[in-house]
């Protein structure tokens, strides 16, 4: 039975409760109308409730019931193809419910399906001993995503019965010996990792068809990435680019604390696109978490957790999936808001002491890891930073930056001139280089990391050379330097600037990255050969098989330019050294 | 309805209350003054002890014998048709003389959150005739996109020939205006008006009017009325609405001083921790829903203190809105009008709104090819001003002289000039073909071979 306790007192998003036992982190149901919330401190007889829902017109005197159990989402068969707010509750079903556009309060609904049936074939018999993490059967889910019915972490035993056939995900398809029943569905709380049994290294690149992320700063499956940068520099674009075009099985979208129209737009456009590895529409792998800037704060705060435990949970069925989360100070701020209601001591910015910690926490949860039943599955987070006025000192980028292992800088000057991704490639970094070398030159080509080299070595020295450009202007620069800002020009515009909105260009295989990649460098071994023998500067500028290189990203069938362009490149050195 | 004389403590904007029966959160208040007049306030904090309330017509003139009423209710608007043509206060009493509005239904002006799931991604694009936003940020039905202005810039007459010009083409249907003047001056105040009276516009528009010697407090409920008004309008009566909001930067200050009278810890540059979340119930409330006919369009005006773009003010904002249009002081300066910087100017939407079916095929390579352009010729001024003209090369010299010809020519137009997005594009050509044409690399060859003025002549 539950005990009814009272509200206290009500301010914004915290309320606090009397008369009621609570343990942290219980969900309670608040007030007349039963709103959502969690229980995020305790002082003697009263307790600190974070609310889910708006409270406007909650007042102290209203009833209080404590559910006894943390905040947890459901994990089953209907999760990809959904979209939840932060608390893992459908939007279409409460557009239903509320039968409003609007999200109205005190209406609960189930993260899954109850009524929808589903296939369930066994993969284990009677007999058989299990103990957690282990697959008992599977579920169709998709038509490519085999869904791996596991038994839940911290639960053993030896099968009795289990059945096949059509299933609701609260039905029971198996029993253990010692009488437990299993279902399609198992509950987790949000806020705790959930088991592995080993961490691995990441050694594999997470490959996202944008030439800089793989070309220059990969990030690996299991790793961390985070992608700061100020309004308008493209944090979002990168984001869905990734949740589009990575080579996951399964995608997790978190849109916390920004913009409806963005989450409209995904949910418009993903059920149109195709993954490039399967051929099936993108929306099939993807599950969507859409806590919007104006949607309730407390549930912005726990729409992270939320989105990495179903992650984790596809991790465990032995998939690679990606997170990734527009955006984390949105979260951090959610943290702050709540934290100064309940006159936490701040910290720095006012933010609560603990951020550093919550931050790490959360992107501890990624990683390759070994399953509890010995599969290998990888959660890859990638998070956006939105430093206020695009200051990278402040203490969520800071802080992010001290636990990832990735770090794509925005720059608001390349955006502001339309050079996109605006990702700066001095500033940024992928730890992961060293450790994905190999799978590049084994994959890829065996000079890959050598030219990935060199390019940089244009970049950084292009960057130098500016400098002096900028005090006697380019005629004065020694014509090999000349040269070599042309091709550091080449590169900027022809490899790493990348169309999200073209239809070819917004993807980029490994493929067409090495070969655009390895002509442009090819341009640059002609003219260097061609100056060092004695050919005007000039004349090497104006050779015209260069330009029409510019436009090779944006063919499909891009292999007969290229060849073209190739030739043309070998004829027009070979007229200019007669 | 019970009143209690038990106010303990006036303090700033605020006052303390202890009662006897229990009070909603952000529920409505009335406190009566010995002179007879009425106040509204709005419940911050309740509990059994105590409730919070903020004043919003300024504590001035209230002691602790003043009589405090709870509604039970949050604040709501009284919407119908009528509203059209009408002039309300900041707070939504009538200033024009006219009677109270007879209330078709009462809304709450918080609103609620438009469910995502409900959204149709806004596509339809709005043509203002102006060439730097139709051309190169370009506006759709159901954005928000701010201008961020300065002091003593031309932004209100921006906002005023984007509210007479703007229209989708091909639609005979006319956008209603609301309008929320938020700490504007008296004459700011009247240069709108007589704008809208002298174009007509004022019949199908409902203005709601804070000025600067208005209470602070009211502020913070001006575009909340504006914005119910504008989803009733748009949600009931099928209308495509626009709303400009002015001045947002006065809106802010008011959130702020109202945080440091309820002391509460300041986030950046005293500005309150929630000043973004509170921004986004604000700029949220502008899109499409699908299956409705109606839409809110957003235009708030904000000026950005110090015309520092990294303010927490327009920061914030441009974190939320779907781009902004940015006012700048060196064009002003040039005696360009409208003195819009693309450079940082930005429509995250333009994108779903232009192409073949909206605008015209090249319309996006043509605004892309004009911002690197523009972009590189703005950068060699700097060059020229160290080492001189005559140390650019050739094609340096092209792009220099690109910049000055695109200010003056495209960004340059009349106040009451109303260019289609055909003349836009012309214009755009016009000043590409001066560059040479292997420079542009943004261009299809298709798209050069159809549109380039060196190749339509043949
Ligand atoms: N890769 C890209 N290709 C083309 N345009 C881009 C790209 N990235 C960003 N943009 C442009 O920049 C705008 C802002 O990007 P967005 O990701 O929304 O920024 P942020 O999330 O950092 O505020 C987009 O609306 C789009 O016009
Ligand atoms: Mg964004």
């Amino acid at each position: 039975m539950e005990i009814k306790g009272t509200i206290y007192r009500v301010a914004g998003p915290v309320v606090t409760v009397i008369n009621v036992p609570t343990k942290m982190y219980d969900v309670v149901k608040i007030g007349n109308e039963g709103l959502m919330g969690e229980v995020i401190g305790i002082e003697g007889d009263k307790s600190t409730i974070q609310v889910y829902e708006d409270t406007s017109g909650i007042a102290p005197g209203e009833p209080v019931e404590n559910t006894n159990m943390p905040l947890s989402v459901e994990l089953g068969p209907g999760l990809l193809e959904s979209i939840y707010d932060g608390i893992q509750r459908p939007l279409p079903v409460l557009m239903e419910m509320m039968k409003s556009d609007f999200i109205e309060r005190g209406v609960t609904a189930t993260g899954l399906k109850r009524d929808k049936k589903w296939e369930f074939v066994p993969t284990v018999t009677k007999g058989t001993s299990v103990a957690g993490g282990d697959i008992i059967g599977t579920v169709q889910e998709t038509h490519n995503i085999e869904h791996r019915i596991m038994v839940p972490p911290n639960m053993s035993g030896v099968i009795d019965t289990i059945k096949k056939g059509s299933f609701t995900v609260a039905e029971c398809v198996c029993r253990l010996t010692d009488g437990t029943e299993l279902s399609l569905m198992q509950k987790w709380p949000v806020r705790a990792p959930r088991p592995v049994s080993k961490k691995l290294m990441p050694n594999v690149p997470l490959i996202t068809g944008q030439r800089i992320l793989d070309g220059l700063f990969p990030v690996a499956k299991g790793g961390t990435a985070a992608i700061p940068g100020p309004f308008g520099s493209g944090k979002t674009v990168t984001q869905q680019q990734l949740a589009k075009w990575s080579d996951t099985e399964i995608v997790v979208y978190i849109g916390c604390g920004e913009r409806g129209n963005e989450m409209a737009d995904v949910l418009n456009e993903f059920p149109e696109l195709e993954d490039p590895k399967t051929g099936r529409p993108l929306m099939e792998r993807t599950v969507l978490i859409a806590n919007t800037s104006n949607m309730p704060v407390a549930a912005r705060e726990a729409s992270v957790y939320t989105g990495i435990t179903i992650a984790e949970y596809y991790r465990d069925m032995g998939y690679d999936v990606s997170l990734m989360a527009d955006s984390t100070s949105r979260w951090a701020e959610a943290m702050r808001e709540i934290s100064s209601r309940l006159e936490e001591m701040p910290g720095e910015e006012g933010y609560p002491a603990y951020l550093s910690a919550r931050l790490s926490e959360f992107y501890e949860r990624a990683g390759r890891v070994n399953t509890l039943s010995g599969h290998a599955g990888s959660v890859t987070v990638i998070g956006a930073v939105s430093p206020p006025g695009g200051d990278f000192s402040e203490p969520v980028t800071q802080n992010t930056l001290r636990i990832v292992k990735v770090f794509w800088a925005l720059d608001a000057k390349l955006s502001q001139r339309r050079h996109f991704p605006s990702i700066n490639w001095l500033e940024s970094y992928s730890l992961y280089n060293n450790t994905l070398s190999d799978w590049y030159d084994e994959h890829v080509s065996p000079e890959w990391s050598e030219m990935r080299g060199d390019v940089m070595e244009i970049l950084q020295k292009e960057s130098e050379l500016q400098e002096i450009v900028q005090l006697v202007g380019s005629d004065a620069l020694p014509e090999d330097q000349q040269l070599t800002m042309e091709v550091a020009r080449m590169i900027r515009e022809y490899f790493l600037q990348q169309n999200a909105f073209h239809d070819v260009d917004t993807f980029c295989t490994m493929e067409k990255q090495y070969k655009l990649i390895s002509a442009i460098m090819k341009y640059s071994d002609l003219a260097i050969t061609a100056l060092e023998s004695g050919t005007p500067l000039e004349n090497i500028l104006a050779v015209k098989a260069k330009d029409t290189l510019a436009k090779v990203k944006f063919e499909e069938d891009f292999e007969p330019t290229l060849k073209t362009v190739l030739s043309a490149m070998d004829e027009e050195f070979e007229e200019l050294r007669r | 309805m019970k009143e209690y004389k038990t106010i303990t403590e006036v303090s700033g904007p605020l006052i303390f209350v202890e009662k006897t029966e229990p009070i909603g959160y952000n529920e409505l208040v009335y406190i009566k003054l010995e002179d007879g007049t009425t106040k509204r306030g709005q419940v911050l904090d309740t509990s059994n002890d105590i409730v919070v309330v903020q004043i919003f017509e300024g504590t001035g003139g209230l002691n602790r014998e003043c009589g405090v009423r709870f509604t039970g209710e949050t604040i709501k608007l009284p919407v119908s048709i009528d509203l059209l043509g009408r002039i309300l206060s900041g707070s939504g009493d009538p200033l024009d003389g006219g009677p109270n509005i007879v209330a078709d239904d009462r809304l709450d002006i918080n609103g609620a959150a438009m469910n995502p799931y409900a959204r149709q991604p806004p596509a339809d694009f709005i043509q203002t005739g102006i060439s730097t936003i139709d051309g190169m940020n370009t506006l759709v039905r159901g954005q928000k996109l701010p201008i961020f202005s300065g002091s003593g810039l031309p932004h209100n007459e921006i906002a005023l020939q984007i509210a007479r010009q703007a229209k989708v083409p091909g639609s005979d249907e006319k956008f209603a205006v609301v309008f929320a003047g938020m700490g504007i001056t008296n004459e700011e105040a009247q240069t709108f008006m007589h704008d809208f009276e002298r174009t007509g516009a004022l019949e199908r528009a409902v203005i709601f009017l804070n000025l600067a010697d208005d209470p602070a407090v009211e502020r913070l409920i001006t575009p909340r009325l504006a914005l119910t008004a504008a989803e009733y309008l748009a949600y009931e009566h099928d209308m495509h609405v626009l709303v400009v909001l002015t001045d947002m930067t006065n809106y802010a200050e008011a959130l702020r001083q109202m945080g440091a009278a309820r002391e509460e810890v300041p986030g950046r540059r005293g500005y309150p921790g929630y000043m973004y979340t509170d921004l986004s119930m604000i700029y949220e409330r502008a899109g499409v829903i699908k299956g409705r006919k109606g839409s809110v369009t957003q235009f708030p005006i904000l000026s950005m203190p110090g015309d520092d773009i990294t303010h927490p003010i327009p920061d914030l904002s441009g974190y939320i809105t779907e781009g902004q249009i940015v006012i700048s002081r060196d064009l002003h300066r040039k005696g360009i009008y409208p003195p819009i910087n693309v450079l940082p100017s930005l429509s995250r939407l333009m994108n779903s709104g232009i192409g073949e079916e909206q605008t015209r095929d090249d319309h996006k390579a043509v605004s892309d090819q004009m911002y690197a352009g523009y972009a590189e010729g703005n950068d060699l001024r700097g060059l020229v001003a160290i080492v001189g003209k005559d140390a650019l090369s050739e094609r340096d010299r092209k792009f220099l002289e690109f910049a000055d010809m695109f200010e003056d020519q495209f960004v340059r137009q009349g106040k009451d000039e109303d260019r289609d997005i055909e003349k836009t594009l012309e214009i755009g050509w016009n000043l590409l073909a001066e560059l040479p044409e292997a420079q542009l690399t943004r261009i299809d060859n298709e798209l050069i071979k159809k549109y380039h003025p060196a190749h339509r002549a043949k």
